[in-house]
């Protein structure tokens, strides 16, 4: 057996069913050794979208993603995607090849330091030095991507390393690692102190973030919020932790989020922040926002805790093994009725329609969309304003929503979606972009047919970069500049080169119509929806 | 505040650049940084000095913590501590000043450690306050060349018995 067939083996003994990537000579060995497997290979287009590929089936499986893909521009390109599932905390762990062990430092042909170039951007990275290590450094990869704070971890394995003989393949059972030992349970001591915390309160609310979805708690959180009638907000990565119509539910916080999520914070007198790390586009001058209020946050990552804000009460843990303990509790609360009905006056204000009739109100359309999807379906929506039309107004039940909320990739939408959809064919998956994303990207619309998949895909064409031209609208005096995008294609005829069934939405008259029509069409389609490039996002009392 | 971090990493190659690149990436101070071997040649010890606001002080730790190559970290305050620099200093000299220097060097503590008939190099391995103090005390001298440690540190020993 050489490096790379333990590779190999070792991806099959984590449990890997799919991986994506790109080859290239230095990694020709391990794609070799793959073929002796049932481990199925998906060739993506571009690298960094092998990584929002796994990153999109790591969302929906709750397992590490996988990705593997060549030397020197292999590496680099897949950066972007490594530094997206960083920032959202997705577990990835990123093979690499790499030249030769005695020709690294060479500058040779197709030579990156990718373990240096990548470092702020994985949650740990090996360069492997002899073959034999092999089995250790992936058993060790996948744990440290699955457990703690998840994130990437990256493996850069030398073109002669995959060629050297292992002679002992030695799997373990257990991963020791003396300086890797994240904290699981909640401390009992503070878990008692949140009780009091409650019974000591009036205005409660919880606070979801996207570590909600990555260690499973949505089902413990939302049996909390209703055992002990506590209103829930959420930041963009922790949408899905609650059904929109839940009547504890307030919405989306932050900049781009709804009134009665803000004044859920404003007017609370205690938050339990739960795997939300109080990102700057969440809330807006944390300091202040969370002054005159008891913060508990609850954070498997000790470093998130105190970070942006001040922290009363801080817990540190899985949330999904810190909220079965938290409903086992007594929790005597005040009567929380007047609190949750004052909140939901506020949800009731009709969000308003932000173009004028000629073209499809992004609004309208993403609610209609969301709502003609099955329960368990999963939304990935892209960067930009469409992103924040699609938080604003998705419709949520029973299924997920992605997106690149840290990084605000462009382009990750349809490769996540892919994914996504190979985490679980069975589940309807919706892909919805801006034409700017869009066109970042639809070199996938290959890889989706060659894997056969049925994807839903929404282009809000406006032809213009919407967030940066509204930037430039309110911010740079009306001077627009690089935010043309009229060289965009024709999406009919792209949709046929693709052989994809092609809808479109002209204005508000036929969404309903067309949007069923869209979700019942068996295969994948491309759904293009005119929007007015001078449509926006910001509110009235944004600056 | 100024703050002493005495972190024990595994003894691998490009632990030195993980390190130094998290303090780059989340624009931490290095005041001073000094690496070596522990008495386990697994382990190094490296002894960062850095000074930022508390709550910087505490994200330093955090986050060294969350390095998979960090084992242990201590920090503390200088009064804590007890600190060494070691520094060597090339000096020009002649017949006039000659008797300046060596009346300074026994003033500080140095001592000579080379000489020729227009250089000489002498040396202090003292607190960084005092290192500084030969420096300033040095300052009508002619310095050739100067090649300075970073500080090292232990915790006293009064607080480590527990």
């Amino acid at each position: 057996m050489n490096g790379a067939e333990a590779a190999a083996k070792c991806l099959e003994l984590a449990g890997v069913t799919t991986v994506y990537g790109y080859p290239g000579v230095a990694i020709c060995p391990v794609f070799d050794s793959l073929l002796n497997t049932d481990i199925h290979t998906v060739l993506v287009r571009s690298e960094a979208n092998a990584a929002h590929a796994a990153s999109g089936m790591a969302r929906i499986s709750g397992k590490p993603g996988v990705c593997i893909c060549t030397s020197g521009p292999g590496a680099t390109n897949l950066i972007t995607g490594i530094a997206t599932a960083y920032m959202d905390s997705i577990p990835l762990v990123c093979i690499t090849g790499q030249v030769n062990s005695d020709l690294i430092g060479g500058d040779v042909f197709q030579e990156a330091d990718i373990t240096g170039a990548a470092e702020s951007f994985v949650k740990y990275s090996y360069l492997v030095r002899k073959a034999s290590d092999i089995p250790r450094i992936f058993k060790e990869a996948f744990h440290i991507a699955s457990t703690g704070r998840r994130g990437p971890v990256l493996i850069d394995i030398p073109f002669d390393i995959q060629n050297q003989e292992v002679r002992k393949f030695d799997w373990p059972e257990e991963v020791n690692l003396r300086t890797y030992k994240p904290t699981f349970y909640g401390n009992p001591m503070q878990i008692r102190k949140v009780v009091t915390a409650l019974e000591n309160c009036e205005r409660p609310i919880l606070y979801t973030g996207g570590g909600v979805h990555l260690c499973q708690a949505r089902d413990e959180v939302r049996a909390f919020s209703e055992k002990f009638n506590i209103p829930v907000v959420s930041t963009m990565m922790g949408i899905g932790a609650m059904p929109s119509k839940h009547p504890l539910y307030m919405g989306m916080a932050g900049n781009n989020g709804n009134l009665a999520a803000n004044k859920a914070i404003n007017e609370s007198d205690t938050v339990i922040l739960v795997g939300a790390r109080i990102a700057d586009r969440a809330v807006n001058n944390p300091g202040k926002m969370m002054a005159n209020k008891t913060l508990i946050h609850i954070d498997v990552d000790p470093a998130e805790i105190g970070k942006n804000a001040h922290c009363d009460l801080p817990i540190v843990g899985d949330a999904k093994a810190i909220f079965t303990e938290l409903l086992k509790e007594e929790i005597h609360m005040g009567d929380m009725r007047g609190w949750t009905t004052e909140l939901q006056t506020y949800r009731k204000k009709k969000s308003r329609r932000v173009t004028p009739d000629k073209y499809t109100d992004p609004a309208y359309f993403v609610q209609k969309l969301s709502s003609a999807m099955d329960d368990n379906a999963v939304y990935v929506a892209d960067v930009g304003q469409n992103q924040i039309w699609s938080c604003a107004n998705v419709i949520m039940r029973e299924g997920r929503f992605l997106t690149s909320g840290g990084m605000g990739t462009m382009g990750y939408s349809l490769p996540a979606a892919i994914g996504a959809k190979m985490a679980d064919r069975d589940t309807q998956v919706v892909s919805v972009s801006g034409d700017g994303g869009f066109q970042m990207a639809m070199m996938e619309l290959a890889t989706m047919n060659q894997e056969n998949l049925d994807l839903k895909i929404v282009v809000l064409n406006n032809s213009t970069l919407g967030m940066v031209r509204e930037a430039q609208k309110f911010s740079f005096g009306e001077r627009y500049t690089m935010v043309d995008l009229n060289g965009g294609p024709d999406y009919e005829q792209l949709a046929k080169a693709y052989r994809l069934k092609y809808l479109k939405i002209e204005n508000n008259d036929t969404v309903d119509s067309t949007v069923k029509k869209f979700l019942r069409t068996k295969g994948s389609v491309l759904l293009e929806v005119i929007v007015d490039e001078d449509g926006i996002v910001r509110k009235g009392d944004r600056k | 505040m100024k703050r002493i971090f005495s972190v024990l990493v595994e003894n691998r190659s490009g632990v030195l650049s993980k390190v130094s690149g998290l303090f780059a990436r989340r624009s931490f101070n290095i005041d001073s940084l000094a690496v070596g071997e522990t008495n386990d040649p697994d382990v190094s010890c490296m002894t960062i000095v850095s000074s930022g606001s508390k709550q910087t002080m505490e994200q330093i730790e955090k986050q060294l913590n969350k390095k998979l190559d960090v084992i242990k970290i201590k920090s503390f305050e200088n009064w804590q501590s007890v600190t060494r620099e070691l520094i060597l200093i090339k000096l020009r000299y002649n017949k006039s000043n000659r008797e300046e220097i060596l009346s300074i060097c026994t003033l500080a503590g140095a001592e000579v450690v080379d000489a020729g008939k227009r250089t000489m190099m002498i040396q202090l391995c003292d607190t960084p306050e005092k290192v500084q103090m030969l420096l300033d005390l040095l300052a009508g001298i002619s310095i050739v060349e100067v090649a300075r440690t970073g500080t090292l540190a232990l915790q006293r020993c009064v607080d480590t018995e527990k």
